[in-house]
């Protein structure tokens, strides 16, 4: 099990009702059904990840989350999580929208773009990052909109989202993140979850 | 070649043979009238198990039977969808106890047009009440008590087929632990409704079909017929798929003949889908099968729309659409999910990439019968718990 999704789960109270958005294969679903008794729906592009899923017993949707979105209902799960894909979006502060409107709480975790060795990478030797979290290089990665952790705090402060909690995570090191130490952990923090809304 | 009035006396004959209950329930149609005493064939495959829990329920499309695996035993060619059903198959009947009934309106042992009106001794013809898909779906309710199955494992159907399992679930919305409706529709757009009209009116224009009472020079407008199958067929494939099958290729010559035979293989294909089919079908049947296909609409049905029809679901859906189905489009079956979605139910959607069109369910599409038989799989371990 990924760090990220352990911290996801430990975000995520005990019999709800959560989306996955780009659920993948569906590990993180069935993780969730089994420890936490939650109820999960998942919204998945690849065929093969979609079949993956059947194949699970996982209920999932084949379709795009950044069209397709409109079929949930307003505010028809206490959590919409959406993991490591916002960056990929041609327009995610539709899609984060969205997802706002579908749950009542939005779990959002990002490759943070600020981590020190995504910097010293550009700064040193001038060339675009390529990291685990970032693995592609820039002629075929998905990533449209690369943003730091700062980036996202300060988009959610300026658009009245309400920020609940954010975790950073390097390796198996997670820590809690405010506006207050915004600065430090922006640096060394490899992935940046959101819990908003 | 027989004569068409031997090969009817021939499958009148074979339909003798198949398995039929009698609904004494009364049922009143949805134009008014009530029907009873009447024939429903069905026909299984598999054990039911002692648990009753491996039960599935098969509706067929709007050219099938009850002879969804094997053999079919009165055309003596395979089941309608052996691709899916069978031992070993993605629905494996050696592990499940698959069901299928003939709708009524049809011509295989349900009550329809082509059989004898005990009140004039002659066959309805078109005496026959019009029905609508509600009136095919809860003509089947009684086989399943019939049958001992409290509630199904799960319950499927492709194109009309799918009507009637999205029909059966507004309906009876206990009956099945799971459902998958294929390449289908809630209602018949009017393209939909445009290409049944063609098929009739191909029908009806047939001299023979003499206002569709063939039946007493036991005959039938086989041209009619013919052409309205050739319609069926063309919207059954993609375009891409009908040009990578047939192209411009000529049948069995060289060259243009200069003559209004069949030069092309995808004319001589079409010929031949429709000479088959009057061997096999009623030209009343088509009639009022594909005017219940057009009245369906099953928002119209409730106050609320589709998302009231589907409220209160318990039922488990995996709703399937082929992208180059131009009958019914991923779009209609995207409807459907979004609907079972705004009323809470448990869906789960898959659009099929292929380039065989309406067709496709009906095919060896790996992915589809993959998808298929993980649904079907998953939901018999809950199932079973």
């Amino acid at each position: 099990m990924k760090q990220e999704f352990k911290v996801i789960a430990d975000l995520l109270p005990n019999n709800t009702r959560v989306l996955d958005v780009g659920c993948g294969d569906g590990s993180l679903m069935n993780f969730l059904i089994k420890e936490k008794n939650i109820e999960t729906r998942g919204l998945e592009l690849d065929q093969n990840n979609v079949q993956e899923c059947i194949y699970k017993g996982l209920t999932v949707i084949q379709g795009n989350a950044e069209t397709e979105l409109y079929q949930f209902p307003d505010q028809s799960f206490d959590y919409v999580v959406l993991s490591q894909t916002l960056q990929a979006f041609y327009k995610p502060d539709k899609v984060l929208n969205e997802l706002l409107r579908i749950g009542k709480s939005v779990i959002v975790s990002i490759p943070n773009f600020g981590y020190w060795k995504v910097r010293t990478s550009l700064l040193f030797f001038g060339k675009m990052p390529v990291t685990k979290t970032l693995p592609n290089t820039w002629f075929n990665t998905p990533n449209l909109h690369m943003c730091t952790i700062k980036d996202l705090y300060n988009y959610c402060e300026n658009q009245n989202i309400n920020i609940k909690k954010v975790v950073g995570v390097n390796e198996n090191n997670t820590s809690f993140i405010k506006r207050s130490n915004l600065e430090i952990k922006n640096l060394f923090s490899k992935l940046g979850i959101f819990l908003i809304g | 070649m027989p004569s068409l009035a031997g090969l009817f006396f021939w499958m009148n004959r074979k339909i003798e043979n198949i398995n039929k209950i009698t609904v004494t329930k009364p049922l009143k149609l949805d134009c008014g009238k009530t029907i009873k005493d009447f024939p429903l064939a069905y026909e299984t495959y598999g054990k039911l198990n002692n648990n009753k829990d491996n039960a599935i329920l098969v509706f067929h499309a709007l050219t099938g039977d009850q002879f969804v695996a094997g053999t079919n035993p009165v055309t003596q060619k395979d089941g309608w969808w052996v691709t899916a059903v069978g031992p070993g198959k993605a629905i494996d009947t050696n592990k499940y106890f698959v069901i299928c009934a003939n709708v009524i309106g049809g011509c295989m042992g349900s009550l329809g047009p082509s059989d004898i009106n005990k009140e004039t001794n002659q066959p309805y013809g078109l005496d026959f009440p019009v029905i609508t898909i509600k009136d095919i779906v809860r003509a089947q309710e009684s086989l399943l008590d019939h049958l001992g199955i409290e509630k199904l494992l799960c319950a499927t159907g492709g194109s009309m087929g799918g009507m009637q399992l999205l029909q059966f679930c507004a309906t009876f919305p206990d009956k099945t632990f799971s459902a998958i409706p294929i390449a289908c529709s809630s209602s018949h757009s009017a393209q939909n409704i445009a290409l049944n009209e063609l098929a009739r009116q191909a029908i009806m224009a047939d001299p023979v079909w003499d206002n569709g009472k063939y039946f007493l020079k036991n005959t039938q407008p086989k041209n009619g017929l013919a052409v309205a199958r050739m319609v069926g067929h063309i919207s059954y494939l993609s375009e891409q798929g009908m040009q990578e099958k047939f192209g411009r290729k000529l049948q069995e010559k060289a060259d243009y003949e200069f003559s209004f035979d069949a030069d092309f293989q995808v004319e001589s294909y079409l010929r031949h889908q429709g000479r088959s089919f009057v061997e096999r079908f009623d030209a009343n049947s088509v009639l009022y099968i594909t005017r219940a296909m057009d009245y369906f609409d099953l928002s119209k049905q409730y106050k609320g729309g589709l998302v009231e029809a589907f409220k209160n679901q318990s039922t488990k859906f995996l709703v399937v659409s082929f992208s180059s189905d131009w009958l019914y489009t991923t779009k209609e079956n995207k409807d459907i999910v979004i609907a079972l979605n705004a009323s809470g139910a448990d869906v789960s959607y898959s659009e099929i990439e292929t380039d065989k069109g309406h067709d496709s369910f009906l095919l060896n599409e790996p992915e589809f019968l993959k998808t298929l038989k993980g649904f079907v799989e998953s939901m018999h371990e809950k199932f079973k718990k």
